[in-house]
């Protein structure tokens, strides 16, 4: 059973943000960030929510795949910050897109959900539930940021990408989803809290809460474990694969897996210094700006890894 | 032996000449290491010799001495 990827998009909000904006508005500057982050600049919404970056990535990853909305039979939305808890983002979008055929639902695993959403698309298709479908990861992070914390308002940002896809034997496809516990409570972040008229106070932040050195050891481990995986559950070596694609959340992180896997630094692709960490997001972005730069041809492997609060992990293997 | 191998992760890993990895250079204040540097070298022990440094003891590692001495210990 294998994916086919018709076509990509993606949108981010227009405001960009660099670290010298940041500078005014937090104790940092451009030189500490750069050097833990390898971000200078991320995207932050001026008013437009979730599903409208949604719709957007979405508008064109339909529009690159030549698919209309009546064709799709699934739209799932990788998410977590999605509008409403009620209805969901991937409703939203698909009421926006006349989607007709289409079910959808918001899909929530951290930095792992398109990874996720992609393993669930498959499993639909399999079971001959669906041909083809539209998935998203979508984040407004700016929303859950507690943007007087430094050590966090300096990371993340928002935007959206969005892939169509069918199945197709000839590709090959693989993918793994894996999650534990966050037992030490190393990446958080609370919903509502739990107020009504028969409860005591309680503490709640909602915000993202985040361990640094254990979220970089947990993400070094988590994507040297899932390249190994997916090359031995696919009988494929290193030099099979074009590029190894990761979740963008830090260029620490990538450098140091490079160095330690002893692959060259040039074949992971890498965006994060224009985006920051997006989430959810950051792997389909990084897929759209792939294709737009004309870095894959058909019949190239590459492999994703995603990880992040659940805490999650996983990772597919895409011919294009 | 020890030192040998723990010298090789912080010249890899810091960026560091030989010569400035002694016994009594202070991690973070000698060779300038960060946040980060610090789980790169504790992963790399972890990989070099199988031992793993917990988080709260990491604090009271200072200098290359006392990382020699906690392998030698484990």
């Amino acid at each position: 059973m294998s994916i086919k990827i018709l076509g990509t998009g993606s949108y981010t909000p227009p405001n960009a943000v660099d670290n010298n904006d940041l500078s005014k508005l937090v104790d940092t500057n451009n030189d500490w960030i750069i050097s833990r982050t390898g971000i200078y600049q991320r995207n932050i919404s001026m008013g437009e929510n979730t599903s409208e970056l949604s719709i957007k990535a979405a508008k064109k990853a339909l529009k690159n795949a030549g698919v209309t909305s009546e064709e799709l039979d699934l739209i799932i939305v990788a998410t977590i910050t999605p509008d409403k808890f009620t209805p969901s983002t991937a409703c939203l979008v698909q009421n926006e897109l006349d989607a007709k055929n289409a079910f959808a639902f918001d899909l929530s695993a951290g930095c792992t959900g398109f990874i996720y959403a992609l393993s669930v698309a498959e499993g639909f298709m399999v079971n001959k539930k669906v041909k083809k479908a539209l998935i998203i990861g979508a984040e407004v992070l700016s929303k859950i940021i507690d943007w007087n914390d430094r050590n966090t308002c300096v990371l993340f940002g928002d935007g959206a990408g969005a892939a169509v896809i069918e199945m197709d034997e000839s590709k090959q496809f693989y993918s793994f989803c894996a999650s534990k516990g966050d037992v030490n409570e190393v990446l958080q972040a609370d919903a509502m809290p739990l107020k009504n008229p028969y409860t005591k106070s309680m503490k709640n932040h909602q915000y993202i809460t985040m361990k640094g050195q254990e979220v970089f050891q947990f993400a070094v481990g988590a994507i040297r474990k899932s390249v190994n995986k997916v090359l031995s559950d696919t009988g494929l070596t290193l030099e099979d694969i074009k590029y190894i694609v990761p979740h963008q959340a830090n260029a620490r992180i990538i450098d140091f897996v490079g160095r330690k896997m002893n692959y060259p630094i040039e074949q992971f692709f890498m965006n994060l210094s224009k985006n920051g960490n997006t989430s959810a997001a950051s792997i389909p972005i990084a897929l759209d700006d792939m294709f737009k730069e004309g870095l894959l041809e058909e019949g190239d492997k590459i492999i994703t890894v995603g990880f992040g609060g659940g805490l999650t992990w996983g990772a597919t293997l895409l011919e294009i | 032996m020890t030192f040998e191998k723990v010298r090789e992760i912080l010249v890899e890993n810091l960026g560091v000449s030989e010569d400035e990895v002694t016994l009594e250079a202070d991690i973070q204040e000698d060779l300038e290491a960060d946040s980060l540097d610090i789980m790169e070298i504790v992963i790399c022990v972890k990989d070099e010799f199988g031992i793993t440094i917990e988080d709260d003891q990491i604090e009271a590692l200072k200098t290359v001495k006392d990382i020699v001495e906690y392998i030698d210990k484990h």
